[in-house]
């Protein structure tokens, strides 16, 4: 039985993907997780990585997401995060700046444990796992 | 009366300042649409939002978190500030200043201390005038678009300084829309965060059905990690508010000015062509005065 799932990714700033989808694959907090029509209800944190969904035509997309959180209803997948990309929406060259920006700071704090550490190291995952997404085409 | 030229002078000069309210109250109207644009997409998180927060917090307590719990004996209050940057929009800045001003005179007992955050330089400049403690300002935010990691950033700023004591309450001043005519400043408590079980009444009316989530890490963890983001939101909306009512407020006090121009078009226009008149009938007088002297 394939039956398909609505999948619903949404920023504060726009709705980036509102779809049926046959399968979504998502990165949990605590591992990725799959999601068919059917699923129990859930809710979990993200982490910053990517989503990937099977739309009704076999195609597959790649989805950036960072600080979010996802619902999983027997028909229903809600992602509710912070930002949000389709593959083709990434600027490359944002990210790689982004990246070395990040690895700038990095170099400066190492010495000293403080926010801006982990600030710049969230910032780091978050252009380096745009950059992947983007360069796997 | 005055001269012709006088209020020659006067008409081109009201026309042009009509020029300028005219084209001002048209970009008012464009950006505003813009504005009201951002809040409309921004609506299907919000909502989502809340309704998880909801069913959440009912299930995880109201003591999950630090955020929660109301602090006895406050008395370092922060109040984020929201204002235009620009003037020009009636009373717009004032009312949300005098907002401010009136709840802490409420709040203005023995020992309680106030420092702020400024959206907006109007809001910025009150604060500069009357020496109060400014602790961070953005400008150039109200009335662009806005981009939500602004909010994440300060709402982060505000979350820490609140676990870290440097508040005891936090609250927001901004300027809701409630249609074109209607903006009414208002004031929001953001920290500790109010107890959420009434949105959650709420939803419930609309949504029949709240499903029993099973969690991932557990309903407390997702709460303390989800109440933060919550201020955000909060945040976030308060700004795109406070735009969308700028605009509109703008608008509408053009559009009177407009108005105001014109009516005074009016009157000048009648006092141009008395004076007109007058000089006319004081150079008959003259010819014919000068004709019944060479006739005399």
């Amino acid at each position: 039985m394939a039956q398909n799932i609505k999948l619903e990714v949404v920023t504060p700033e726009k709705a980036v993907v509102d779809e049926e989808a046959k399968i979504v694959v998502a990165p949990g907090s605590l591992g990725e997780f799959g999601v068919l029509s059917g699923h129990t209800t859930f809710l979990t944190t993200l982490k910053t990585g990517i989503i990937r969904y099977t739309d009704a035509n076999d195609q597959e997309h790649f989805v950036f997401v960072s600080g979010g959180f996802a619902e999983a209803l027997p028909d229903k997948v809600t992602v509710l995060a912070e930002s949000a990309e389709r593959r083709r929406d990434i600027d490359l060259a944002r990210a790689k700046a982004a990246i070395e920006r990040a690895e700038k700071r990095l170099a400066a704090q190492r010495q000293k444990e403080s926010l801006d550490f982990t600030r710049a190291r969230a910032a780091l995952e978050r252009a380096l796992q745009r950059l992947n997404l983007a360069e796997t085409r | 009366m005055p001269s012709l030229k006088d209020v020659e002078l006067k008409i081109s000069a009201v026309k042009k300042t009509k020029q300028i309210t005219k084209a001002m109250n048209m970009v008012a109207t464009s950006r505003l649409r813009g504005a009201q644009n951002n809040m409309e997409n921004f609506r299907p998180y919000a909502g989502k939002f809340a309704e998880v927060l909801g069913s959440l917090a009912e299930k995880a307590g109201d003591e999950a978190s630090p955020l929660l719990i109301p602090r006895e004996n406050a008395r370092k209050i922060h109040i984020v500030l929201c204002t235009s940057d620009r003037g020009l929009c009636g009373g717009f800045n004032v009312n949300l200043i005098h907002k401010a001003q009136a709840f802490m005179q409420e709040k203005a007992a023995d020992g309680v201390s106030f420092s702020f955050t400024n959206f907006g330089k109007k809001g910025r400049d009150w604060c500069r005038n009357n020496n109060q403690e400014r602790v961070s300002e953005h400008l150039g935010i109200v009335g662009s678009k806005i981009g939500f990691n602004v909010a994440s950033t300060e709402g982060r700023k505000l979350v820490e300084a609140f676990l870290a004591d440097t508040y005891d309450e936090v609250y927001v001043v901004y300027a809701e829309f409630f249609g074109m005519g209607k903006q009414v400043p208002v004031l929001k408590q953001m920290l500790p965060i109010p107890p959420i079980v009434t949105e959650e009444a709420e939803l419930d009316a609309d949504t029949p059905y709240l499903a029993e989530h099973i969690c991932e890490p557990s309903a407390e963890n997702l709460l303390s990690d989800l109440l933060p983001r919550n201020v955000y939101v909060q945040l976030f909306s308060a700004l795109l508010e406070t735009s969308t009512s700028e605009h509109a407020a703008r608008m509408a006090a053009m559009d009177n000015a407009t108005k105001a121009c014109n009516d005074m078009l009016e009157d000048l226009t009648l006092m141009y062509n008395k004076a007109r008149q007058t000089a006319i009938t004081a150079e008959l007088m003259d010819i014919v005065g000068g004709a019944e002297a060479l006739n005399g």
